[in-house]
């Protein structure tokens, strides 16, 4: 437990919930990333451009932080290639399939109380364990 | 134009809460996720904390009768729980293990992941593009 950060973790968290708000307060719409990002290409004209400007917001942020704090953010991805590949189509496919992530299910689902999201929540966390402790007896670590 | 301006607002809090939150970083994820290692709960101060602010935030907004910059609130209706959502769920925890990113944390990695966030993005956005084709032929 040695890397425990629970207040960092809490502010990051009640800024995500914030960027939730804004977004359902002015926008009207659900912060989850996997539906915000897919309907870039699959969602009607004219419901496009704030997707992208999401986002971009998205994206700049780790060069804001970058660039305020003179730190880079910390980014340690130890799977190999095949295992990436695997993850993202699994992800996408994944998420579209269950109507939504960690995001739309995760903090907006369950905070308006979804079933659907509670459901969903408890059976990616529970494969995401799952799948973190079979990985590492197949391939050691 | 207020609601361009609000979509980009919003995209770049919550990609500074993935950042300061540390959720950007699959070993932080992994090491959430493996319960009988080394554990590291912080991920779930990150929900706790998501979840105190848009609950009461959803409550205080929804008084309102449409959004300050669209017509109406868009929130999802259906609230039965079925199979499509079971087995997405399972796929995308699976994913989500074997890698550590979720879509959030793999689009903010855009600039600052190398070339391993570029791969899971082309094979992340290949799934979604297999899902839409399979949909598309009501699987």
């Amino acid at each position: 437990m040695e890397n425990f950060t629970p207040l960092s973790a809490l502010i990051g968290g009640a800024m995500i919930g914030l960027s939730a708000v804004i977004l359902m307060a002015f926008n009207g719409r659900i912060a989850g990333i996997s539906g915000v990002f897919s309907g870039i290409a699959f969602a009607q004209r004219g419901d496009r451009l704030w997707r992208i400007l999401f986002v971009l917001g998205l994206v700049v942020a780790p060069i804001i932080y970058q660039a305020v704090s003179g730190r880079a953010p910390a980014f340690n991805l130890a799977a190999s290639a095949p295992l990436i590949i695997a993850g993202g189509l699994l992800v996408g496919f994944g998420t579209r399939l269950g109507s939504g992530c960690t995001s739309g299910h995760g903090i907006c689902g369950l905070s308006r109380l979804s079933p659907r999201s509670l459901v969903s929540v408890l059976i990616f966390m529970g494969a995401g364990m799952f799948t973190v402790i079979a990985a590492k007896a197949v391939l050691g670590g | 134009m207020i609601r361009y301006f609000t979509a980009l607002l919003a995209g770049l809090i919550f990609g500074l809460g993935l950042v300061i939150s540390q959720m950007i970083n699959p070993e932080k994820v992994i090491s959430f996720l493996d319960i009988f290692g080394n554990w590291d709960p912080s991920l779930a101060f990150v929900m706790g904390g998501g979840l105190i602010v848009t609950a009461i935030g959803y409550r205080l907004v929804w008084r309102k009768t449409k959004p300050y910059a669209a017509d109406q609130f868009q929130v999802p209706t259906n609230r039965a729980v079925d199979k499509k959502l079971a087995v997405g769920a399972v796929l995308f925890g699976m994913g989500w293990g074997l890698v550590g990113l979720c879509p959030g944390p793999a689009i903010a990695g855009l600039l600052v992941g190398g070339v391993p966030i570029l791969i899971f993005l082309g094979a992340m956005i290949t799934g979604m593009i297999l899902f839409e084709g399979l949909n598309r032929l009501k699987f």
